[in-house]
């Protein structure tokens, strides 16, 4: 590469070899076109998504052609609420005996569950919402999705093409505010272009690395008359995504890893995308290296292997935490060096190499420097770094690890997770939390909000299985979890779905029941009241002297307790418990568990005064870690 | 910090300035100028970007513009093997008593006037953006009224187009 190429052609996968690059006049930053990266991978066969049908040239209405494209698709939930820019579809959809549309109570509500539906499936989800303030109320959702690269296509209608730009009635330039925080996006005004629009949205929300597309239709494309055939011609010159990793990068990897003394996997959501779990699970016993798994990745490996040391980060296990500070080698695969997970950047992981596997080129060293990068999907990746290592260790010996697992078992025996019970008589929220995942089990799927129930579901319930633990990570959207849950029940019907929800989230989107009750999706959710805003209270009480301003929600013990959440339940027709004594705990979560014609609601009432521990407090390095309140580990002496 | 002039072939489609523009503003990068027109290839369009940016910024800049799906293709064009391009229209005071000398100056620079008043002048010039400051500081003393200045247009020197390879692959 000539100068003024910074991206090395180790990044590019192999076809970009034999490219043009710094040959000609123009040194070419890519090292090639996008286009001609293609090359790398078999060419697509069909790019359209769904059973392939083939439908001759039919006369319909653009409303018509909304609804069977997504039947052609392979659709069959989307979430949505109509109004007047969308109307024209709504009426088709009525028709449908493909698709089952959800109404939901409130727009958000719709892009959450559509994210929690393409969360548990792996399919993309879909919600539908009308123009202006409809388009508005998914945002936070689109963003949510977009933090959390969640494959999510969201349809809104918009004002007649011919008024857009007068500030017509409910007219809102919903492609111009989501376009930050989408992955693509559309503006569609005629209706001869919504097949090829949609199958294209629906191509990139699913492929690379996965992220929402919104499709903002105008009303007149919807009612105009145009001619819908199948399968459409996906045209995307810009849009092609690396999967199969650089063969010599991944050899690099694998020496790396065979020089390795202290290596650690550090394992992101990428992985739960990919579905490629079983692959983890091989390389890392391979390797035999410790395995953390962040946030987003809870369940990718599964908890109770040996080799699991826990989450890193701000709120992490001390045993995963320090394992990445004091590691000679990150195996990174789908993880993109949060700051939540870093501490102050420059003091993570100070020793360690970094080998950086991602399908987005742009999160390779974004944050940290990769030392040895590599382009592409895990799930392919996976293996062929499973085989280097295997022909590696086959030649050369296997490293020796054996000091490295001492310590940092020495270090999960002395700090393992735990809590106190609360100085008053009032019930642990961890415990609560616990006792749910013990009795619910690992085959369930456990939907959080974000605070520190997040964080305790997040340390406390056992993951064993991918697609088992949803959560908002990035955005950290309270009110995620009643509509996420109810996407992943619909999703996943057979499972228990748990919505592990705080006073405080589950205020912000709760409406979302009367969609549960109306239409059979009986989800669980475990309110874990602490009369609070618990997390902030937290911060309040650690780092601004006690002073709980405006955290107060007067929903838990000695106060007024508005709303009730039991009425609140039996208003929606869910079932109502309660339950604010210890030895109440495990009989209120099997009287749930025995509740399956219709939602349950369970009040939880615990002690505010609970805190997440570890923490690492924001600004520092994660090697001062407190395992509570000013208490940091007892760091031994490496010899 | 160094400056990096990027050549982008984008679709032609509506909003596609916009995407290019607010990724910038987004992610905090400094656009130093920006011009765009169409291309000898209907439906695509050409973004000559300049950024001020270091190493690693300037990958992260590439990385993120490539990461849209509008954008065909980028190329860094480095100035010792292309040839870099501004456009400027300078409104100068001119009267009798200097018309002269500004004509003269515009001369040293091979600039032209397009357009005379009977107290000023307007002068179009061309070339690299050193030569057109220099330009207007011999220009400053008589007194500018406007500046306009295009972007910088920027092209890679010999018979290879940044368009070849990135079209008839897509």
């Amino acid at each position: 590469m000539s100068k003024g190429s910074p991206i090395s052609p180790a990044l590019m996968p192999s076809k970009a070899q034999h490219g043009p690059a710094g040959t000609g006049p123009a040194a070419s930053i890519a090292g090639q076109t996008k286009a001609d990266r293609a090359h790398g991978t078999p060419a697509a066969v069909n790019l359209v998504q769904g059973p392939n049908n083939v439908v001759p040239a039919t006369t319909m209405l653009g409303s018509e052609a909304i609804v069977r494209t997504l039947e052609e698709l392979g659709v069959d939930e989307i979430f949505g609420l109509p109004g007047g820019a969308i109307l024209p579809t709504y009426d088709p959809l009525l028709a449908s005996s493909k698709l089952r549309h959800i109404l939901v109570r409130h727009e958000q509500g719709a892009g959450h569950a559509a994210e929690g539906y393409a969360l548990v499936t792996g399919r993309v989800g879909v919600c539908i919402a009308t123009s202006g303030p409809g388009a508005t109320n998914l945002v936070t959702a689109i963003a949510d999705a977009n933090m959390d690269s969640v494959p999510m296509v969201a349809i809104t209608g918009q004002v007649s093409s011919a008024v857009i730009g007068s500030d017509a009635f409910q007219e809102a330039d919903i492609v111009g505010i989501t376009m930050p925080i989408t992955k693509h996006s559309y503006l569609v005004t005629r209706a001869e272009d919504i097949p090829r629009v949609l199958a294209e949205a629906f191509h990139i929300a699913s492929t690379g690395r996965p992220g929402p597309v919104l499709v903002d239709i105008t009303k007149d494309a919807q009612q105009a008359t145009t001619t819908f055939s199948w399968p459409p011609r996906i045209e995307l010159p810009g849009y092609k995504t690396v999967v199969k990793g650089h063969s010599k990068q991944v050899r690099e990897a694998a020496k790396l890893i065979a020089a390795s003394q202290r290596p650690v996997f550090y394992v992101g959501g990428g992985v739960i995308h990919a579905h490629a779990s079983q692959e983890l699970l091989e390389l890392a016993e391979l390797v035999n290296a410790p395995v953390v798994t962040t946030l987003t990745a809870r369940g990718a490996f599964p908890d109770s292997h040996p080799q699991h040391m826990g989450m890193p980060g701000m709120h992490g296990s001390v045993s995963a935490v320090t394992a990445l500070q004091q590691a000679d080698l990150l195996i990174t695969l789908g993880a993109r060096f949060d700051d939540r997970v870093t501490g102050v950047l420059h003091t993570f992981a100070p020793g360690a190499k970094v080998i950086h596997a991602d399908i987005d080129p742009a999160e390779i060293s974004k944050n940290r420097t990769a030392d040895v990068p590599i382009v592409g999907s895990v799930k392919q990746i996976l293996p062929e770094l499973t085989d280097a290592c295997r022909a590696n260790f086959a030649e050369h010996g296997r490293p020796d690890v054996s000091s490295w697992w001492s310590m940092v078992n020495r270090l999960r025996e002395t700090y393992p997770l735990g809590f106190t019970s609360p100085a008053n008589d009032h019930s642990a929220p961890q415990h609560v939390i616990q006792r749910i995942g013990e009795m619910t089990g690992p085959e369930g799927v456990y939907v959080s909000g974000v605070g520190q129930h997040q964080m305790w579901a997040a340390q406390f319930i056992k993951y064993e299985r991918p697609h088992s633990w949803l959560n908002s990570a990035g955005l950290g959207t309270m009110g995620y979890s009643v509509p996420a849950a109810m996407g992943a029940k619909v999703g996943n019907p057979d499972r228990v779905v748990w919505a592990i929800d705080g006073d405080g989230c589950f205020q912000m989107t709760n409406q979302e029941l009367a969609t549960c009750v109306i239409n059979n999706i009986p989800i669980k959710v475990a309110i874990i009241n602490n009369s609070s805003l618990g997390m902030v209270r937290q911060w309040q009480t650690l780092f601004y002297d006690g002073r709980y301003s405006h955290t107060d929600l007067n929903t838990g013990h000695d106060t007024v307790r508005v709303p009730d959440f039991v009425k609140l339940a039996d208003a929606y027709g869910c079932a109502g418990l309660r339950c604010e004594r210890d030895e109440d705990i495990d009989a209120t979560i099997a009287a749930a568990l025995e509740i399956n014609d219709r939602p349950v609601v369970v009040d939880f009432v615990v002690s505010r005064d609970s805190m997440v521990w570890p923490m690492v407090p924001a600004g520092v390095s994660n090697d001062l870690i407190q395992i509570a309140r000013n208490m940091t580990p007892e760091w031994e002496q490496e010899d | 910090m160094a400056r990096h002039t990027l050549s982008v072939l984008v679709e032609d489609v509506p909003g596609v300035l916009t995407r290019v523009a607010s990724l910038f503003a987004r992610r905090a990068f400094n656009i130093n100028s920006l011009a765009v027109g169409p291309t000898e290839t209907e439906g695509v369009s050409r973004i000559t970007v300049v950024v001020e940016a270091e190493g690693d910024l300037l990958e992260q800049v590439t990385k993120q513009l490539n990461k849209l799906i509008n954008v065909i293709k980028i190329v860094e064009l480095v100035p010792d093997s292309s040839v870099q391009r501004d456009h400027i229209l300078v409104k100068v005071r001119a009267d009798a008593a200097t018309r002269l000398q500004v004509t003269q100056a515009a001369d040293l620079f091979r600039a032209s006037v397009v357009d005379v008043s009977t107290d000023s002048l307007i002068i179009e010039a061309t070339g690299t953006a050193e030569k057109l400051s220099a330009l207007l500081s011999v220009l400053e003393p008589f007194g500018v009224r406007e500046i306009v200045q295009s972007g910088t247009l920027a092209v890679g020197r010999g018979a290879k187009s940044m368009s070849d390879r990135a079209l008839r692959s897509a």
